[in-house]
């Protein structure tokens, strides 16, 4: 595995506290990104996936969130610690699910581009807005002296997205966290943008952190997979791994509930639902909608194990290392 | 197409639905949203409507359930032609409702469940005997596998997965023949997608229901439906039984969805010829000449710009597969 620009160990974060009752939003997660690399953490609504990416950047509101880690460090830099609007844009940048509530609806989305440049590399109007243009022909937006020139809601929902990315990438981010990018784009456009992320990442050497929960988007950009549910990882692997052997049976489970394109057979749901935050089981978070779960699976929390190509597993009943890819195989 | 027409149980011939609108400083315009559909739904039938945003299809949702009047074009249920007045429309939807893709919006915060479940009774008398109401809506919400326990509660109790439960119950309460399914899986989790998919196909066995399913997910649709026609700006440009369509797709378009829609198989990532399309969906107030999908089609030739291609059965193919598109016929490469 390459080396590691982002070192993510044992993250917490909660919401709430005082009068309302605590919410413990991401529990205990551990994962690296490494250069150039692509990190998909998949997950479903509840499973901490914003959460993680979110605290990251400290993109939280202070006062009603608190964020424990063991190390939260960006190429051995503890981002706890540093100038958060250092960081923010010229190395790290993000890129959210609602390019519209994300842009600022009234200014001219190549002045919206040309902000960063200005403030953190100090160039001119003139300088910034022809860098902006630049970046808008990057992206691959036609005309884009024309498209400079308009406001956010001029644009479709791809062309925002493309704006928003090329935002992201004006100050040439070592990491750029994506959550969910594609999730509002029809799936003619969601192609086109990640060939663009994709082409991004292979030219400049960035690395990237996806947050998504379509199991189809991990499958086209992951090098590796982090699985979460319900504020836990329960399973990281190379996409291969994840998508071919599963072995935590969330992973199988929510593998084999996709409908497929290429496929006439009926999807298979998971029986349930979510546990509700307040009152997060105490064994195992999977367990009450597991069908293999044990007696110790609902009074014993599963330890990370640790395999041998980097696989992780938090399963009382599979081993990280065992040659089945399966029970049910 | 060769149907008997005691299989037909609704159909629309040549539905236009235009919009009025206004352009930034440059007047009126007219949005065709629905440009000359012909639609046939048959008993006990699942049909989906796929297609991307602004194609129309939740605006022909909207036709077949009478929410609103088309510009043009008629309308059958069972033999008979749909009226235009109000009283007939009422009656109408005693046969087909509507499941919406918002579990959220669709259900009013302030009601009870019991209380949603109790409008339909209301507004049609005849359906169940007041003393019968409680009795019924348990047995609706048993239908969804829901129960009792959950007639006193509000909405915002639900997940989303348990709400578009409660929105199928309140479709289903006046027995209707047709529920129309308006991306009802959108806002689900894939695993409680799953779910919903199951009832969904268990309901329509176990009460005969003919769906018109309305999704931009080719994987849920392959899933879930008997027959799709593919919609690109307003009008139907591939139409036959779910395996050819997806077996053998003929329109550029149906060809460029399927290889756009991700699988979750890292493996796919590596083959070639997926097909990328260029550009935007053009906007419906003036589409292109001639065929609407040639400016971002590969295969458009300088004909495709003079004259529109109709939605025709193809030689070559299945039995009630067609495609609007010249070279439909034409084989691979070029």
């Amino acid at each position: 595995m390459s080396e590691a620009l982002l070192t993510i160990e044992g993250l917490n974060v909660s919401f709430g506290g005082r009068d309302q009752p605590k919410i413990r939003a991401v529990r205990d997660v551990s994962f690296t990104v490494g250069r150039g690399e692509c990190v998909v953490v998949l997950g479903e609504s509840g499973s901490g996936k914003s959460v993680t990416a979110q605290s990251i950047l400290g993109l939280h509101d202070p006062r009603s969130t608190s964020i424990e880690a063991d190390r939260l460090e960006l190429d051995g830099e503890d981002l706890r610690s540093s100038d958060l609007n250092r960081v923010r844009g010229s190395r790290i940048a993000m890129v959210f699910q609602d390019a519209l509530s994300a842009l600022n609806p009234v200014h001219r989305v190549g002045q919206q581009i040309a902000e960063s440049l200005r403030v953190h590399r100090g160039l001119s109007k003139r300088q910034a807005e022809e860098r902006a243009v630049e970046l808008m022909r990057a992206m691959q937006i036609p005309d884009p002296e024309q498209r400079a020139r308009n406001y956010p809601h001029q644009l479709s929902g791809g062309m925002r997205q493309r704006i928003m990315i090329a935002m992201a990438l004006a100050l040439e981010p070592e990491l750029l966290i994506a959550d969910e990018p594609t999730t509002a784009l029809d799936v003619t456009v969601q192609l086109q943008i990640l060939e663009l992320l994709r082409t991004m990442c292979r030219e400049r050497g960035m690395s990237l952190l996806m947050i998504t929960h379509d199991v189809g988007v991990a499958a086209e950009m992951a090098d590796r997979i982090v699985v979460m549910y319900a504020g836990k990882v329960v399973e990281v692997g190379s996409v291969r791994e994840i998508l071919k052997q599963p072995k935590h049976p969330y992973t199988r489970g929510l593998l084999g509930s996709v409908p497929r394109t290429d496929l006439t057979s009926l999807p298979t749901p998971i029986p349930g639902g979510l546990p509700d935050p307040r009152r997060i089981p105490e064994g195992c978070v999977f367990a009450p909608r597991c069908e293999l779960a044990e007696a110790r699976c609902f009074s014993e929390q599963p330890e990370m194990q640790h395999g041998a190509t980097g696989r992780e597993l938090a399963c009382h009943l599979e081993r990280v290392d065992g040659s089945d890819g399966g029970r049910d195989e | 197409m060769v149907v008997e027409m005691s299989e037909v149980l609704f159909e629309g011939v040549q539905l236009r639905k235009y919009f009025d609108t206004k352009r930034s400083g440059r007047g009126r315009a007219t949005v065709k949203a629905v440009d000359g559909v012909d639609l046939v739904l048959r008993r006990g039938e699942c049909l989906a409507l796929v297609g991307e945003s602004g194609c129309g299809k939740s605006t022909l949702a909207t036709l077949v359930t009478r929410m609103e009047e088309p510009t043009s074009g008629e309308m059958r249920f069972d033999g008979n032609p749909v009226a235009r007045d109000r009283r007939s429309a009422l009656a109408f939807r005693r046969d087909v409702q509507i499941v919406l893709q918002d579990p959220f919006t669709s259900l009013n915060p302030r009601m009870t469940i019991e209380a949603v479940l109790r409008e339909p009774f209301e507004i049609h008398a005849d359906l169940v005997p007041r003393s019968g109401w409680r009795a019924r809506s348990i047995e609706l919400l048993e239908m969804v596998g829901l129960g009792e326990e959950h007639l006193g509660r509000y909405p915002h109790e639900f997940s989303g997965g348990q709400r578009q439960r409660v929105s199928i119950a309140r479709a289903l309460a006046v027995e209707p023949r047709v529920l129309v399914l308006d991306e009802p899986l959108s806002a689900l989790d894939v695993s409680v997608q799953a779910q919903v998919v199951t009832l969904l196909k268990d309901l329509q066995s176990r009460l005969g229901l003919s769906y018109l399913f309305i999704s931009h997910d080719l994987a849920v649709v392959r899933s879930m439906a008997d027959r799709v026609a593919v919609m690109y700006l307003g009008r139907i440009v591939e139409e036959g039984s779910t395996e050819s369509v997806y077996g053998d797709p003929r329109h550029p378009y149906t060809r460029a969805l399927l290889s756009s829609s991700p699988v979750p198989d890292p493996d796919r990532r590596d083959e070639g010829g997926r097909i990328l399309l260029s550009g935007d969906v053009p906007s419906p107030i003036d589409p292109p000449s001639g065929c609407a999908f040639r400016t971002r089609c590969w295969r458009a030739l300088e004909s495709c710009a003079q004259a529109r291609p109709d939605l025709e059965p193809l030689h070559s193919g299945a039995e009630e597969h067609r495609v609007a598109c010249f070279r439909a016929e034409d084989p691979e490469g070029v």
